[in-house]
């Protein structure tokens, strides 16, 4: 009888254990979804002086004077826009092509470490593409495709106002190149991946039927893995719209609105990376705040929609096997 | 021309394209990495590894950047891969039914790629703006906030690779499951999720943002974690951000040694994960 009521406590003992460790990591996983809400919680609230002094203006106003106490948005978000379309536009074919070698082209020994070399582009930490971008790339830009890119294309019509100017080195086309180098490895894997879970016979199928590489890839491949290479597209935009310290070296950190892409600007990210520990007065910071706010939101919708259509693929293999 | 060389023509071009992209790519790494020898590996001395950041035209080192960037990193490492492992196990184990696993899931993943500069300003608001000053503390904290989604992320998958069967056999002999969890699937999975921890290393080893509102930086040296602190990066940011030639320098040299410790982390990743593959 001993023996047995003995065993039951350990059991109530063991039985308290689990529960405890279960709600533990309960706990823990809640954690993680707190963290998202306290970070939106704590912007906004940093956010709340500089929304209640500017209200919807500061969407809609381009100055950016501390000395006045005047503040908006429109420099830093058209910054942030123009480099990261820039980067996506560069990156999407360059990303596709490294995918599409890595995929059908490359010979098998070489696959892995080529693949390995175009991950390790991205594990470069970003100071280290700033760095360089403002020591080394910048000056080679300014003797060579910049002065190119203002006698051929800024007497243009339309399109010759992005290309006005001095050939600087520094500027929002620099800082879009940049991004794009950043973003390609993420674009590339993802489209590696997605690649990959073209079921085998589809391919084969279209070879039979005498189709070459390309059409196979364009006409079997990228129908079928469409979803996966708008969500691997929407991830790098993700990361370029939010990308700091690459930026900062090289944008040129202008708080003048100027539509040449050969000009200094601004992003979000590198107003305050300049700015924030340099800031005076509420306002100020909170003007700060208010701009990481926005890059934050923006950010989170075009991940959150990347993020979405991947899972969308995934759950179509899942159903599938 | 018929319309079979027309297709050969098109196949032919797009597929040379595809392999300029590719030596597009390892260009740009090739450069990156030459620049960084170039410049760098001239100015390394002992003086790097036992003088601390000097004035501008006298000499110094990086020593208490280095270390503070070493402290920060290993409290980052330490505060945020329980909490992840947590929350991964609750993923992996017990996230079969309910809203939360999913929910979990999904606001980790945009974390994983969430700009780290918007934790710098979260933890600027929380920490620093209510203790009134920068501090090592704060720092570490920003730090962990981005190893959590990577640890997380890398515990989940790897718990799921551990087969059913032993979790069901140590189930069948009796082990709650708490014990099941510890002393099978986690013993099992822990390649992988070493892998994980190394992997939010290297993640956080080159972070400048988030410690830019955080830690700050510091002149001097400092092992007081409640102080302001030198890190590679901020140094690095503030040195090449500076007219002075012999700071430039010294942030080429520390731009080498984080871009080499980050990558040797990466390929060791890679090497760890390989082997641990390898075995099933």
């Amino acid at each position: 009888m001993i023996t047995n009521s003995k065993s039951e406590s350990r059991e109530k003992y063991q039985a308290f254990i689990d529960a405890g460790f279960k709600h533990t990591t309960r706990f823990f996983a809640f954690a993680v979804l707190a963290l998202l809400a306290g970070i939106i919680a704590e912007l906004f609230i940093g956010a709340l002086p500089s929304i209640k002094a500017f209200g919807f203006g500061f969407f809609t106003s381009s100055d950016w004077d501390p000395v006045n106490v005047q503040f908006g948005s429109l420099v830093s978000v058209y910054g942030t826009l123009a480099t990261s379309l820039i980067a996506i536009l560069i990156g999407i074919p360059v990303s596709f092509g490294i995918a599409l070698y890595l995929t059908e082209i490359s010979p098998p020994w070489l696959k892995r470490p080529l693949g390995v070399a175009i991950e390790l582009l991205a594990g470069i930490p970003s100071i280290i593409y700033g760095m360089w971008g403002l020591f080394v790339f910048a000056p080679k830009l300014a003797d060579t495709l910049q002065p190119w890119l203002i006698d051929h294309l800024g007497p243009l019509p339309v399109i010759g106002v992005l290309f006005q100017g001095a050939p600087m080195g520094i500027g929002m086309l620099t800082a879009g190149i940049i991004l794009a180098i950043m973003i390609i490895p993420f674009i590339a894997s993802v489209m590696r991946d997605v690649f990959e879970i073209v079921p085998p016979t589809l391919k084969e199928s279209a070879y039979a039927v005498g189709c070459t590489t390309w059409e196979v890839v364009w006409h079997v491949v990228l129908p079928y893995t469409r979803i996966g290479v708008v969500g691997g597209v929407l991830l790098g935009l993700g990361r370029a719209l939010g990308e700091t310290m690459a930026v900062t070296f090289v944008i040129g950190n202008a708080q003048h609105l100027s539509f040449s892409l050969l000009d200094p600007g601004s992003s979000i990210a590198s107003t305050l990376a300049n700015e924030f520990n340099e800031a005076f007065g509420k306002v100020y910071t909170s003007a700060l705040i208010e701009l990481g706010l926005i890059m934050f939101l923006i950010t989170f919708v075009v991940l959150a929609f990347s993020k979405l259509l991947l899972y969308k693929l995934s759950k179509r293999e899942g159903e599938k096997s | 021309m018929n319309l079979y060389t027309k297709r050969r023509i098109i196949n032919a071009v797009n597929l040379s394209l595809s392999m300029a992209a590719m030596a597009f790519g390892l260009f740009w790494l090739g450069w990156i990495l030459w620049t960084l020898i170039d410049h760098g590996f001239s100015s390394i001395s002992m003086d790097v590894f036992t003088k601390i950041t000097p004035a501008p035209g006298s000499n110094g080192g990086l020593l208490n950047a280095i270390a503070g960037s070493l402290f920060m990193t290993v409290a980052g490492i330490a505060i945020g891969t329980p909490i992840g492992i947590f929350a991964g196990i609750y993923l992996a184990e017990y996230g079969q039914r309910g809203w939360l696993a999913p929910a979990t899931r999904f606001i980790n993943d945009i974390l994983l790629s969430a700009p780290s500069l918007v934790i710098g300003l979260f933890v600027y608001q929380i920490f620093v703006a209510s203790t009134h000053h920068f501090s090592g503390w704060a720092g570490s904290f920003a730090l962990a906030l981005i190893v959590i989604p990577v640890v997380v992320r890398t515990t989940e998958n790897m718990l799921k690779l551990v087969p059913n069967s032993l979790r069901e056999a140590a189930a069948a002999l009796g082990a709650h499951q708490w014990r099941v969890i510890l002393f099978v699937t986690l013993r099992a999975s822990k390649a992988g999720i070493v892998t994980g921890i190394l992997l939010a290393l290297s993640r956080i080893s080159g972070e400048t943002a988030p410690l830019l509102f955080t830690a700050l930086n510091n002149s001097f040296w400092n092992a007081n974690m409640n102080a302001p602190m030198a890190n590679l990066p901020v140094v690095i940011f503030q040195f090449t951000m500076s007219p002075y030639d012999d700071w430039h320098k010294l942030a080429w040299v520390g731009a080498l040694l984080i871009t080499f410790g980050v990558l040797g982390l990466n390929i060791l990743t890679r090497v760890l994960f390989r082997s641990k593959t390898n075995l099933h």
